[in-house]
């Protein structure tokens, strides 16, 4: 009986939690749209920002909780670009049914490229999909049905905020509670030991498709959003460079700490936006920026931790104030001390 | 009947037998020990035994069961656990988050369960997290639950595995070296512990090592191996009184055993 009441209370405290989140999610998202809402090109970065949300966190998942390394991220996003692109075009199917089918070829893509790819390792995995990518590009650039070497032209402009905003809030909660389970354990496992993660009893090859195709649907997912918002979907938007973009963002944000890619995707969109004034140097300063971050923290903004709803609790403030000042006075202490103990 | 029986095992690898016609035979209940020099074969026996290597010749019967064509992550499923020679922890892992993927393979939620959070999965990941807690409590590891797992010193390391393994909650568990890297205190209370894991949890044992004083101290049953060949089989006392195994072996120990 106690056992049943514990559960219960278990489950309205998850569930109150969730309740807090939504509350918070819509809460930024109009705090957001009411900010700068008549603002187009703040919107506009928002919007990519958005999107870059979903690519950074959906690769973060592949790289940074399987383990696997993944160089083709834009293959699988022009897949969504393309398959909504043409759908929206030549038939007139509604805008979010497009956006689902485009994700949902570009996971089914994924389960293919990953089925035979996925028994390679490291470097050999990587070279694999990046390889992938290029077969992706270079048939979009010689089919007739992709446009060719023009591109798709005239993709009506349905991509607004709102959309992507919802879409990556989605995509994010999705990939949390995945991790947050047995589930996502057992990938982590994986990324730690592939042959203990066997022998513990998890299916390595079931969970590695499962995450490539899970990456590569989200990623097809705002490929069909980036379609819609730049109006154009052509191939030189889906270049390896474009996949590094994502690596990035991951790698920025920490490798296995999904709020670390979220930061890290507006982040970086809002840089790269901010430094088109200094037109030629943009890139060195952005690729500087990039150095910058890695000198001071190579396991990326948040290393593989997470900002969790308690630490938003202003009630928590003061003993996390309390935890980091002890832990700066052990650091100097122990610094001192080896000081000491060296002279 | 038997649990675990392995039928005439032979590996080559190209042209080297690794391991040739090894046969053993274990009862519920068994704590078997498998010694022999470096490079005997015990380890790719034991990657035979949980399907990493698929032997050349000769089969293994599990519970009755075949594991032929057994993918390792089902030998596991089974009800075969194993630890490793060099310590395979998930080390960025918190230690209570190594023995909870153990209890992955019991988990009955799937990928949906865990993506829109049903009832069924807060009950499960709250049975899961007392069952880990409690297997850290009987490896005496319950203080260290949330840190890394390379972060704890070497002899918890071991016991962690150990733990791991135990959280399958295995019918065969097969430890390898278990003692390596061990001081002599250290080895002896993890003997205590074996003794006590397999009387509490009526676990059947299978186990390398090279600590003399583990093996003999702990096993009921000995196979030596040498060169890939099964060269004696037989209690303790038997072991060390026979000839073939002084001359492949504890011939070389002798001049060691000072120091071990």
């Amino acid at each position: 009986m106690t056992e049943k009441l514990d559960r219960k209370t278990i489950i309205t405290k998850k569930m109150s939690r969730n309740l807090i989140l939504i509350g918070l999610i819509l809460g930024l998202y109009a705090l957001l749209s009411f900010s700068f809402g008549g603002n187009a090109y703040y919107m506009r970065i928002l919007t990519l920002a958005s999107i870059n949300v979903m690519l950074g966190t959906s690769l973060n998942l592949i790289l940074g909780y399987t383990g696997q390394l993944n160089l083709g991220h834009a293959g699988f996003m022009a897949v969504g670009a393309y398959t909504a692109a043409i759908l929206t075009t030549s038939y007139s199917t509604p805008f979010f049914v497009n956006l689902f089918l485009g994700a949902l070829l570009a996971g089914f893509i994924g389960l293919l490229v990953g089925l035979p790819t996925l028994r390679l390792r490291g470097d050999y995995l990587a070279i694999a999909t990046l390889g992938f990518a290029e077969i992706i590009r270079v048939t979009a650039l010689n089919l007739n049905i992709t446009g060719g070497a023009l591109g798709i032209r005239g993709v009506p402009y349905l991509t607004n905020f709102t959309w992507a905003f919802f879409l990556a809030a989605i995509t994010v909660w999705i990939i949390v509670n995945f991790i947050n389970s047995s589930h996502g354990r057992a990938c982590k496992a994986i990324r730690e030991d592939e042959i203990a993660a066997e022998a513990m009893g998890v299916n390595t090859t079931y969970y590695k498709v499962l995450v490539f195709s899970m990456g590569a649907f989200f990623a097809g997912l705002a490929g069909g959003l980036f379609g819609h918002l730049l109006t154009i979907v052509h191939p030189s938007s889906f270049t390896f460079l474009k996949s590094i973009e994502y690596l990035v963002i991951a790698v920025v944000g920490g490798l296995g700490s999904i709020t670390g890619s979220v930061m890290a995707a507006i982040f970086l969109t809002f840089l790269s936006e901010a430094l088109r004034k200094f037109t030629e140097l943009r890139m060195i300063i952005y690729a500087g920026a990039l150095v910058l971050v890695m000198l001071l923290r190579p396991q990326g903004l948040m290393g593989g931790m997470e900002l969790q709803l308690e630490h938003l609790d202003p009630r928590n403030w003061k003993g996390y104030l309390e935890n980091f000042k002890n832990r700066q006075v052990s650091k100097l202490r122990s610094k001192r001390g080896d000081r000491n103990g060296n002279t | 009947m038997a649990i675990l029986d392995a039928q005439n095992l032979t590996i080559k690898f190209g042209g080297l037998t690794a391991v040739s016609d090894f046969t053993l035979h274990m009862e519920q209940g068994d704590l078997v020990g498998l010694i022999g020099p470096n490079g005997a074969g015990k380890t790719t026996i034991f990657n035979m035994l949980t399907g990493i290597y698929k032997p050349t010749e000769g089969e293994i019967f599990f519970g009755g069961q075949s594991l032929k064509n057994k993918k390792p992550f089902q030998v596991t499923q089974m009800g075969i656990a194993r630890t490793f020679q060099n310590l395979r922890l998930f080390n960025e892992l918190t230690v209570i988050d190594n023995i909870k993927v153990a209890h992955h393979l019991k988990v009955k939620y799937n990928v949906m369960g865990s993506i829109v959070q049903t009832p069924a999965y807060y009950v499960e990941e709250t049975d899961i997290q007392q069952k880990a807690e409690k297997m850290l409590e009987i490896f005496g590891l319950e203080y260290r639950k949330n840190e890394l797992a390379k972060n704890l010193p070497y002899g918890e390391q071991r016991r962690l595995e150990i733990a791991r393994a135990m959280a399958t909650e295995p019918q065969l568990l097969l430890l390898d070296e278990p003692a390596a890297g061990m001081n002599p205190q250290e080895s002896k209370h993890l003997m205590e512990l074996i003794r006590w894991i397999k009387k509490e949890f009526s676990l059947t044992i299978l186990l390398i090592e090279h600590h003399m004083d583990v093996v003999m101290g702990v096993c009921e049953r000995i196979l030596v191996l040498d060169y890939g060949q099964t060269i004696a089989e037989g209690a303790p006392a038997e072991i060390k009184g026979n000839k073939r195994v002084i001359e492949a072996y504890l011939g070389d120990l002798g001049e060691e055993s000072t120091d071990a």
